[in-house]
């Protein structure tokens, strides 16, 4: 009951966030906003491995891209295919890669899988980069529609209220979660994996529901991602800035609770869009690594851990 | 035959060389991850640091990369253990150092790896030495020197770790302390102590594999990134911590690599490390030459 509470309360959020990003009507606003929602939705998945369970994911950008690029294969394969289709598709091919991933590195220490995520982000960059029904390495191009297909307005509209509806959905899973046999058991692994298996926690069937859920997430994520940019190369689909901002997100907001990433994306994801804008990339992208130093090192539990004493 | 014969006797050769390399930026990390446990993801990028240091040695005062890089280790060094001091107050002492020790070095990768596209960019920037053009010819195979001189560096690097390591008391205290801390700390000696100055000798390691890398491929901020799977590679299948086991591993990580690039073609090759270290921890974790 409190989860459907929680998710009509989330849809009212949504829908005047969406009312009011119209009646500005600036272009801007949707293409900034679109990033930073995307943000909601990738640190949240984060958040369900590493924040819950604690195993420390750094193959984001792999799994985005994973998303990314079923959309371009089912473009040029199916164009008439609607995008929700198509993320449906990119979050169950990066779902079951985040399942096969786990499977095998999951049985050892939590260290193994983070430098094995960290892998297989390079192994799938380098399969895209010699996939060349997909552009290779020079990039597909995209042709995003004019307008968009349920309500007047531009494709970026449309692109923008499909971003925001999937930061509603991951969002109260990861809130109904929390609440949950399934999130007390990732908390037991997280506090100390050996005892939670002792005391009959199924840890390695835990884990995996965590991945691909996790997987899944961001894949569906990565899949309008074509829309937006109508440019993709491997390069910028798999660029480090997506783990990074991913993993800092979460810990600069909090991994304990699902408050903590959405506070985390919605924080630095403006503050880089601002700061893209007005000073450079690059610097803004120094300012989300000083920002997660500085928080792992000084304020572990990140800004949720501020209000609770 | 004749003609593929001959190359694949030079993909072994280079190969071999190559593993040689490998084998110095690796060595940074078989001693903090290896042998001290901190998962140091952020070495690649201290290596790349190395390289630029080696770069501006070079071309603004016209040095020997390698002579500066050696000139260069006490810096690293201090380097090193300024950070494992940071590592060491703000995570292991809180017995935090899993998650937050992770972000923390995945922090450093990404922010030497901005500062240094910020300071240089993103051009590609080479070294001159009298040994960058050069080959020997030994039949049909062919030794370039670029590839030769940073194999011997490599290995005389590893030689003088591994003679520090077994015949010093600081290098005993560091074996001691990969071994059990808690008996060390029994015996009246700090293990913090004794982990930092073995995390400063990895990261000074760095100086002298950056010098290396510039020498053999040019260098810009991003390609630590292509390292961190081949070293993590490496060092698991050399078992963790054996220096010897790392060498081992690093010449087949390079024989396996130079081989894709001669038969199927370099863009490849990233793939193979991946692929090695992915297949290592599924099939085999404690490396070829661990005790599981």
């Amino acid at each position: 009951m409190r989860n459907v509470r929680f998710i009509l309360l989330a849809l009212a959020v949504a829908a005047v966030t969406l009312a009011v990003a119209r009646l500005i009507d600036n272009a801007y606003v949707f293409f900034a906003g679109y990033v930073v929602l995307q943000y909601i939705v990738l640190a949240t998945a984060w958040n369900i491995l590493g924040g819950y369970t604690g195993y420390v994911n750094f193959g984001t950008a792999a799994f985005f891209a994973v998303g990314a690029y079923t959309t371009v294969v089912l473009h040029k394969t199916v164009p008439l295919m609607p995008l929700p289709g198509m993320m449906l598709a990119g979050g169950v091919i990066s779902g079951v890669i985040g399942l096969g991933m786990g499977y095998l590195t999951l049985r050892l220490r939590g260290t193994f899988f983070s430098i094995a995520t960290l892998a297989m982000a390079v192994v799938a960059q380098t399969l895209i980069t010699n996939w060349y029904f997909v552009g290779g390495s020079r990039g597909a191009y995209i042709i995003r529609p004019s307008d968009s297909p349920i309500f007047s307005g531009d494709y970026i509209q449309y692109l923008f209220a499909i971003m925001l509806l999937l930061s509603v959905i991951s969002v109260s899973i990861a809130r109904a979660i929390q609440h949950s046999r399934l999130g007390y058991g990732f908390s037991a692994i997280r506090d100390d994996e050996l005892a939670a298996e002792a005391s009959g926690v199924p840890t390695l069937r835990l884990k995996l529901i965590a991945t691909a859920l996790s997987g899944g997430l961001m894949g569906m994520a990565g899949a309008p991602l074509p829309y937006y940019v109508t440019y993709l190369d491997p390069a910028s689909g798999f660029s480090l800035s997506y783990a990074v901002n991913t993993i800092a997100m979460p810990l600069i907001g909090g991994t304990a609770t699902w408050l903590g990433p959405v506070i985390g994306a919605v924080l630095l994801g403006t503050l880089q869009q601002v700061a893209t804008v007005t000073i450079s990339s690059a610097l803004s992208l120094l300012i989300v690594g000083l920002l997660l130093v500085s928080f792992v090192i000084a304020a572990p539990k990140g800004i949720v851990g501020w209000f609770k004493r | 035959m004749d003609l593929s014969l001959d190359l694949l006797g030079n993909a072994l050769v280079s190969g071999v060389l190559l593993g040689g390399f490998y084998a110095a930026v690796t060595i940074g990390v078989s001693i903090s991850f290896g042998m001290l446990d901190i998962v140091n993801i952020a070495h690649p990028a201290f290596v790349i640091l190395g390289s630029y240091t080696a770069y501006i040695a070079n071309s603004a005062f016209g040095f020997d990369p390698i002579l500066s890089s050696i000139v260069l280790l006490p810096a690293f060094y201090l380097l090193g253990v300024a950070i494992y001091h940071v590592y060491d107050v703000s995570f292991e002492r809180r017995g935090d150092a899993s998650i937050r020790g992770l972000a923390f070095f995945f922090g450093i990768l990404f922010i030497t790896e901005v500062i240094l596209v910020l300071v240089f960019g993103v051009d590609y920037r080479l070294v001159d030495a009298p040994y960058v053009g050069p080959s020997l010819h030994i039949g049909v195979i062919d030794l370039p020197l670029r590839l030769l001189v940073p194999c011997l560096v490599s290995l005389t690097l590893i030689g003088v770790l591994q003679l520090y390591m077994s015949h010093t008391v600081i290098g005993r205290a560091v074996q001691a302390v990969a071994q059990d801390p808690m008996a060390l700390r029994l015996m009246a000696a700090d293990p913090s102590r004794i982990k930092r100055i073995a995390f400063g000798l990895s990261i000074a390691s760095a100086s002298i594999a950056g010098a290396i890398l510039i020498i053999i491929q040019p260098v810009e901020p991003s390609i630590a990134r292509d390292y961190i799977g081949r070293i993590f590679a490496i060092c698991v299948m050399g078992g963790l911590g054996s220096f010897g086991g790392t060498v081992v591993a690093a010449m087949i990580l390079g024989i396996m690599e130079s081989l894709t690039s001669t038969f199927y073609g370099p863009s490849w090759s990233p793939a193979v490390a991946f692929g090695f270290l992915l297949i290592t921890l599924a099939v085999r974790p404690a490396g070829l030459f661990g005790r599981s």
